[in-house]
């Protein structure tokens, strides 16, 4: 097997043959010319016969790749056309008595060189223009035919680079993936290959040799790696992540945009966990309801000393724009010692997951914890903010975080800073006493959000951390799921709404439950927001009753 | 002569489609039409020259008009910046 590694420029992944394509450079010989004028009529024709080429050209790409994708021939005619260039050529020609083939090479070579030393990658990327232009004068001229090539099926063009006019002429039923040596995300190909919505690699800086034709080869179009005679590992787990890749998409097309209901008309929210800003993008493409766990660490973790409230609020209300009006529900922060951050000089401790952590951190160094709610605050007018609370246990922890939080609301509003007073907060019920006191919490807080991770390792009494206990830390445990059920029912009992944000929120064997017991939103990674859409799509709740004690 | 400055929105700059435009727009036009960006100018009727000023966004351009119906070209170019770029 043979790896290389070049950039992603086009996402997914392509199983198939590799196809060299050599670019045939016609080489252009220098002659001297006697008749200068019958040489630049020879360039002229030459460049008429281009300019009804690129007509040509224009037309089929416009019925195949669309107007966008066709306009570049559109522009190669008036580059072919541009006065600039066809003076410099018609120059070299009368001045130097030199052939239009020569004469064509150099001004290209001269136009090229003013691109590519440009200070800008889109402006770099169109040197290529240039020499796709002029190699179509210089093939004009000499009056050589290009070549038809066949491909094969399922074809994966490996090629030093792409010129517009070739892949517009590559024949596209069969062609599955591209790789090229060269190029960037801006090059012909990497936007052909978007559009087309195949794989691409590109900047390999690594020539195959002709042996290779033919060869299997296997394209990782996001990570940006090339497998040529993969092995069999490869290729099985290659099958199974585009096997995986392909249902995304069906799911994409068929449930983006469709509701969150069951077939009997049930809705749920169905939001995503979030631990950063570079994951809105994820978020945005599942279409995700909105966030329903924001974990407000990395902020902590990225940064070398607390983070100012100036750059907390400006993430927040990124955050909350990029929604535009969808729920944002941000943890506060949520440490321990297994979450370690140098700064905070927090003790080792010999058992963490019951240690000095999360909000009991924040209720003891308070001015941390008013420098992240005074940033949320001021965020809060820029969208739909929900603020939540990690590792509760009792009521007296929610009376101490509402005394401070009404400190940042008088602080804010003397100094008139625009706040969102009605910003909704809630707990996260993680531990096994919020579930007992359930009740009560629920009529101090707008909303519980359920974190299973947690809840399991404190109600089954097994360290999530130790993989000698995976057997005993099994979330599907009748405990846990009464504990949720026990939970859901206080909650909405006491006028609170419940999500749930740990990872059974995923499981679809579980979606019937929670649908049963009312469950009104769940968060998870963005990409299972639509296998879960479809789930619940596919899901009828009839009796509930039924449902409840078959799991429980 | 008549001229007016505009400041570029287009995130890509004058980019090889707006360029295109603009060669097709200033040679409609009848007028000597030049783009002026700092101390270099392009006549806007030549494709490579305009795209070799290499104009991004945020730049701001002068352009000029020089020519019999230079009033009316100036409204037409002025018009075309801000519908294109």
């Amino acid at each position: 097997m043979t790896v290389l590694h070049g950039k992603g420029a086009s996402g997914g992944i392509a199983i198939g043959v590799v196809k060299i394509h050599r670019n045939d450079k016609a080489c252009v010989k220098r002659a001297h010319i006697e008749n200068v004028g019958a040489e630049i009529e020879r360039f002229r024709s030459a460049k008429d016969r281009s300019l009804a080429e690129l007509k040509e050209l224009y037309e089929k790409a416009l019925k195949e790749v669309g107007e966008a994708n066709a306009r570049i021939f559109e522009i190669h005619a008036m580059m072919t056309d541009d006065e600039d260039y066809t003076e410099a050529i018609e120059n070299l020609i009368l001045s130097q008595n030199v052939n239009a083939e020569y004469a064509v090479a150099v001004t290209s070579d001269n136009f090229a060189e003013m691109f590519s030393s440009m200070d800008d990658d889109y402006m770099k990327e169109r040197a290529a223009d240039v020499c796709d232009i002029s190699s179509r004068l210089i093939k004009n001229l000499s009056g050589s035919v290009a070549k038809v090539t066949l491909f094969p099926e399922n074809a994966i063009i490996f090629a030093k680079d792409l010129t517009p006019s070739e892949t517009v002429q590559l024949d596209k039923d069969k062609i599955i993936g591209f790789c090229t040596q060269q190029g960037s995300k801006n090059s012909h190909t990497s936007i052909l290959a978007r559009t087309m919505g195949v794989p691409a690699v590109c900047a390999t800086e690594t020539e195959l040799p002709p042996e290779f034709d033919g060869t299997e080869a296997i394209i990782d179009g996001s990570s940006g790696t090339v497998y040529i005679n993969p092995t069999p590992d490869i290729r099985e787990k290659m099958i199974i992540r585009q096997n995986k890749e392909i249902r995304k998409k069906e799911l994409l097309q068929n449930l983006k945009g469709k509701e969150n209901v069951t077939q009997d008309g049930q809705r749920i929210n169905l939001f995503a966990n979030i631990g950063g800003l570079s994951d809105l993008g994820e978020v945005l493409a599942n279409d995700a309801g909105g966030i329903g766990l924001f974990r407000s660490e990395f902020l902590y973790l990225e940064s070398d000393d607390y983070p100012g409230e100036e750059a907390q609020f400006q993430c927040y209300k990124k955050v909350l724009e990029c929604m535009a009006g969808k729920k944002v529900i941000v943890r506060t922060l949520d440490i321990g010692a297994d979450k370690k951050i140098d700064y905070f000089h927090l003790d080792n401790e010999e058992n963490p997951a019951l240690g000095y952590r999360a909000i009991r951190i924040c209720l003891t160094r308070t001015d941390i914890f008013k420098t992240q709610l005074r940033a949320l605050y001021r965020a809060s007018v820029y969208g739909n903010l929900g603020i939540m609370f990690p590792m509760i246990i009792s009521e007296e922890e929610i009376s101490e975080i509402k005394e401070i939080i009404l400190q940042v609301k008088s602080e804010l509003a003397c100094a008139g800073i625009p706040f969102n007073p009605d910003t909704e907060t809630g707990i996260m019920t993680e531990t096994p006493a919020s579930v007992m006191i359930s009740d009560i919490l629920a009529r101090e807080v707008d909303f519980f959000s359920i974190g299973t991770n947690d809840l399991t390792q404190y109600t089954l009494a097994a360290d999530r951390q130790n993989p000698k206990l995976d057997a005993f830390c099994d979330p599907h445990h009748k405990a846990i799921l009464r504990m949720i059920k026990i939970a859901v029912d206080n909650a909405h009992k006491n006028g609170a709404w419940v999500g749930i944000c740990g990872e059974l929120a995923a499981d679809t064997s579980l979606t019937e439950l929670f649908l049963a017991m009312g469950v009104d939103e769940l968060s998870v990674s963005p990409n299972e927001i639509l296998p879960l859409r479809e789930k619940i799509r596919h899901t009828s709740i009839k009796d509930r009753r039924e449902i409840i004690n078959k799991f429980l | 002569m008549r001229e007016f400055e505009y400041t570029i929105k287009d995130e890509l700059g004058i980019h090889a489609r707006p360029a295109g435009l603009l060669v097709k727009a200033a040679k409609a036009t009848n007028c000597r039409i030049s783009v002026v960006k700092g101390n270099k100018a392009a006549d806007a009727t030549r494709l490579f020259a305009v795209m070799g000023l290499g104009i991004k966004q945020g730049d701001t351009v002068t352009v000029t008009c020089d020519g019999e119906n230079e009033e009316e070209a100036i409204l037409q170019m002025r018009s075309f910046f801000e519908n294109n770029l």
